[in-house]
Formats: structure tokens, C-alpha cells, sequence
């Protein structure tokens, strides 16, 4: 089943479809040329007729007031067909709150359709209208980033795909490309404020640009793709695209010019660097082009880990609990209970040993391995084991198993850092997971050897 | 950021000096400066750097170079051991994963 997505709708499951537009693509899309009024400014004369659609009250029969040959002055598309005061208008006596004052912004709606709350209005172009989007984050933008962080949402948390525009960009502008994950459409509009650009958002399934890029859905075919399908040529007389640089890896800029006539150009690395980018002709810095990652990153991204790894700790939970309490007299559950507490306490302190020391910890760290950094970060979390009080073998099984969760999380936090490469990591875990194996082993015959029997 | 290094002698990057032009793409979509900044004909000034994301050769007009190109994340690889296919950190946006 296909839903239609449209820029400004919040786009959940999309298909990957083009964002088709209404039907009468240009014309204003619904009725209201005016903000909805509250009841009392419609005079009786003046009430809609049965085609008016519910939200505005001076739409349809507001005729004299919207006609264009009423108006004075040039159109020149101006979304909103009401101008200043060609006629007393036709509702709003008090003048405060007009509906048809000057800065009534175009706001069309569309049966069915929510507009996200970051869009602010909608800008008619010769490819329909394009929603500009606020540069200041919001509480439901605050809110979601913590929880996405969190693990929340995560695989969900994403913008229709299409054209945006922030500030008041013309044919001009510059066009800047990016992915449909909104934390990263949310980080690139923050830092746009007071610039006039167009968003390209390309649907990589709400997946950040680089990661989308390793695996090509933010990738040649889709900007191709997404250029035709947003009309940029209409809307654009240059024919350049900015694609951040992280999207290389999916985008082939000479591929991308045969098939849309538009050229890449590769932008900054953080959207941080944007406009300093476009302040400078389109031109970046050495230190615009490098991955960095600092300490609040790190920390930031293993955060995720709390909600990915739930479900093993859970089994991991229970396998501790089986097999503290079997032994003499069949199963003794004052047992299983202390061993559940050991042992998850053990496994708590490797988690984060792996999750929060090591990214904390990163550069410091001797080494290169993350596995051998991680196992380095569980020596020292693990400490925490020997100072509980347990009998020396169920210490010494404690602190082993926090220094092989240490290495084994630590090894996958690989995949949350900017600098490590495939064959690398392959080598390392290669090493690594035998010798955690050995260790797992080993913690756990002395975990149960501590508890007795 | 000097501290943080992988791995080194590692990746599969490699340049065929005869074929490239000079013409500075690698050195603009490297996000580690690998090729460094000099202008010039490429040159693999920091291989260790290189975590084989793939950019590079991707937009090199000549073709002079190649790379395994892969996400360096031992889920991916412990994924693609699993199912015997490439590594995939399988995060497409089906909810519950994590290495992006």
C-alpha cells in the first residue's frame, strides 16, 4: 500500500515513492488563502457555501476579496491572493487578526494532511509549493532527539523526502542535499538561520547521510531520482547540488551530472560548517573536509546501546539465574539469587565499561584494537567487583567477566566511531572473540565456583 | 584527533600513479586526509588513516583507485558470518538496530 508523502507531512512509512503533489500542481492547493479566522469575523453574508471547506472561513466566497483582477499591484505569484486592502475585507472588522492581512501566510491544507510544526509556510515555485522550515528547534524536535538517542523511534524517526526551502531562497539559491533521518535534517535547518537555501532531502529511509551512504540509499540514483522528482530544474537556474561530504561514499558526482544535468559540489563534513561554506563561494577548508570525533559524540552514540542491548541482557539474566541455583539439592533459589546479582552486576560493569568508559575514554586508551581498549576500560570498571565484598573466586569471576563485556562491546562500538575500516576490524575480532570466549568461560567457572554448591 | 588511529597497514586502499590525473577529487571526499593537502598528483600520504569508506574510488574520474569498500562494524561482519552474505549492519530503518 502506498501512502502519499508530501514535504511538511510527517512521512512515516515511506515506500520510496516520489512525493507526488495534489492535483492542480501550482494552484493554491486548498482553499484557504487565509488563515482559518475565528467565527465572529465572517458576517453572515459572508458564510461559505457548501464547497467551502472546513477550515476557512472566508475561503470560497470570499471571491471579491481573492479576485485577482481585484488586486492592485503585481501579483507577481504571490501565494496569498488577498492583498493589503483592496477592498474592505471581507471579514476581519476589527483588522487585528485579519485574515487577509498582509502577512497572512500561505498556508495550505490538505484533507487528511498534518503539517509538521516546523513548517512555517509554504513558497509558491514553478515546481508547486515548498514548505520553508523554522531554523530554530522546537520541544517536539528536543524531545524526539533525546528519545531517538535513547533508542526510541529510532527506525522512525524521519522527514517525507523532497525539496524544503529555509529563509525566502529563489532561483538563486543554493541547493543543499541530505538525508531523511530528522536528527539530521534538524541538526542542517538549526544552522541555516538567516540563510536562504533549499533542502533536497533524499529518502534513505531515515538513516543518517554517512551510514546511508555506505550502503547507497543516499546515493547516486536516489539524488538523480529526487532532482526529477521535485522539479529542481523549474525551481533553480543554477545547476549545482551540495551534497555533504559523507554522502561520497554512496555519490558519484560525475554520474550524478549525466543523469540530471546538475553538478555536485561536496560540501562540509558537519552541517556546523555550512554556511561558512556558502559564505566562502562554495568553497571549504581542509578542516571542513575531516571526520572528527569528540568525546560528547562518543558518549552521545553509545547511549543507543541501553535500548539495542535490553533483550541479551534480559536472557543473559535468566541464564545466571538457572545456573546459579541448580546444584545441590537440585535447585536453590537463595543461590540463583545471589548469582543473578553477581553475575549481572559483573555484566552491568563490562556494559559499561564498553558503552561509556571506552568512548569516554577513547584516545587515552592504549592501543588500537577497540577490543583490547574496551577489555582495558573493563579491568578498571571491573574493580568496582572486588571492592563488593564476594568470596575471592566469585570476585575474581566478576571482575573477568566486566573485563571480557569491557572487550566485547568495546569491539562493537567499531561500528559507532568514524575512523575504523572493515578489514580492520575483521582482523581484530578475529583475534578478539576467541580469546573473549576463553575469558567468558573462565568468569564463569569462577563465578559458580564462588557461589558454591 | 591525532590519537585516534586504527589499525594500521590494514586497509585496502590502493593508487595507480599512471592513471591519475591530478585532478584533486580524492583529496576533497576523504574524510581523513589520506591523500593529504597538498595540490598535485594524488599521493597516499597517511594509508593508515584509511577506514575504506569508499569515496574515493567512487569519484575518481580515472579510475586509479580502488578499495574494498565496507562499514568497518564488527556487527556488520558478525552479521555477514551469520547469514553468509556481506556484512550488513543491517540499520535500513526497521527499528531495532544500531551500528549508524
Amino acid at each position: 500500500m502506498r501512502e502519499l508523502i508530501l514535504p511538511g507531512t510527517p512521512g512515516r512509512s515511506d515506500t520510496g515513492a516520489s512525493p507526488r503533489r495534489p492535483p492542480g500542481e501550482g494552484a493554491p492547493l486548498s482553499p484557504s488563502c487565509c488563515t482559518p479566522a475565528p467565527q465572529p469575523c465572517c458576517a453572515p453574508s459572508a458564510a461559505p457555501g457548501p464547497e467551502a471547506g472546513a477550515s476557512s472561513c472566508c475561503a470560497p466566497p470570499s471571491r471579491p476579496c481573492c479576485d485577482p483582477s481585484a488586486a492592485p499591484g503585481p501579483g507577481a505569484g504571490a501565494p496569498s491572493c488577498c492583498t493589503p486592502d483592496p477592498a474592505p475585507s471581507c471579514c476581519a472588522p476589527s483588522g487585528a487578526s485579519s485574515c487577509c492581512g498582509p502577512a497572512a501566510p500561505a498556508l495550505p491544507e490538505i484533507p487528511g494532511y498534518r503539517r509538521w510544526h516546523f513548517v512555517e509556510r509554504f513558497l509558491e515555485t514553478p515546481a508547486g509549493p515548498v514548505p520553508v522550515v523554522k531554523t530554530r528547534l522546537e520541544r517536539p524536535d528536543r524531545l524526539g532527539a533525546a528519545l531517538v538517542r535513547l533508542g526510541v523511534g529510532r527506525g522512525d524517526y524521519r522527514v517525507a523526502p523532497g525539496l524544503y526551502a529555509v529563509g525566502s531562497p529563489g532561483p538563486e539559491s543554493p541547493v543543499l542535499a541530505t538525508a531523511n533521518y530528522k536528527l539530521t535534517f534538524d541538526s542542517l535547518r538549526r544552522e541555516l538561520s538567516g540563510l536562504d537555501a533549499w533542502l533536497l532531502v533524499l529518502d534513505t529511509r531515515g538513516v543518517n547521510v554517512w551510514c546511508a551512504a555506505g550502503k547507497g540509499t543516499f546515493g547516486t540514483r536516489e539524488l538523480v531520482r529526487r532532482i526529477g522528482a521535485v522539479g529542481l530544474e523549474r525551481v533553480v537556474r543554477h545547476r549545482r547540488v551540495v551534497v555533504p561530504q559523507l554522502g561520497a561514499p554512496g555519490v558519484n558526482a560525475r554520474e550524478v551530472k549525466a543523469g540530471s544535468g546538475f553538478r555536485v559540489l561536496f560540501g562540509p563534513v558537519r552541517a556546523a560548517d555550512a554556511p561558512a561554506y556558502l559564505a566562502a563561494g562554495m568553497k571549504a577548508t581542509p578542516a571542513m573536509r575531516r571526520v572528527d570525533f569528540p568525546a560528547a559524540e562518543r558518549v552521545k552514540v553509545g547511549l543507543v546501546e541501553f535500548a539495542n542491548e535490553r533483550k541479551t541482557l534480559a536472557w543473559a539474566a535468566v541464564a545466571f539465574f538457572a545456573l546459579a541455583g541448580l546444584g545441590s539439592g537440585w535447585f536453590s533459589f537463595a543461590r540463583a539469587f545471589t548469582g543473578l546479582c553477581w553475575g549481572m552486576g559483573s555484566l552491568l560493569l563490562g556494559f559499561l565499561a564498553g558503552n561509556v568508559l571506552l568512548p569516554l575514554l577513547l584516545p587515552r586508551l592504549p592501543g588500537r584494537a577497540f577490543s583490547l581498549k574496551g577489555a582495558e576500560a573493563g579491568i578498571l570498571a571491573g574493580a568496582a567487583a572486588l571492592l563488593a565484598g564476594l568470596p575471592a573466586a566469585g570476585a575474581a569471576g566478576a571482575w573477568l567477566g566486566a573485563v571480557v563485556g569491557g572487550s566485547w562491546w568495546g569491539m562493537h562500538f567499531t561500528g559507532s566511531s568514524t575512523y575504523t575500516s572493515p578489514t580492520g576490524v575483521e582482523r581484530e575480532m578475529r583475534r578478539a572473540i576467541p580469546a573473549q570466549a576463553a575469558g567468558l568461560l573462565a568468569a564463569l567457572a569462577l563465578w559458580r565456583w564462588g557461589l558454591g554448591w | 584527533m591525532n590519537a585516534l588511529r586504527y589499525i594500521e597497514g590494514v586497509a585496502t586502499l590502493r593508487l595507480d600513479e599512471s592513471l591519475c590525473t591530478g585532478c584533486g577529487t580524492c583529496r576533497e571526499v576523504c574524510p581523513h586526509a589520506v591523500f593529504g593537502h597538498a595540490p598535485g598528483k594524488a599521493r597516499l600520504a597517511d594509508p593508515g588513516a584509511c577506514m575504506e569508506c569508499g569515496a574515493c574510488a567512487l569519484n575518481c574520474p580515472e579510475g586509479a583507485l580502488t578499495v574494498s569498500q565496507g562499514v568497518g562494524c564488527a556487527r556488520a561482519i558478525i552479521h555477514g558470518w551469520i547469514t553468509g552474505g556481506p556484512p550488513s549492519c543491517d540499520c535500513g530503518g526497521d527499528g531495532s538496530s544500531t551500528c549508524c
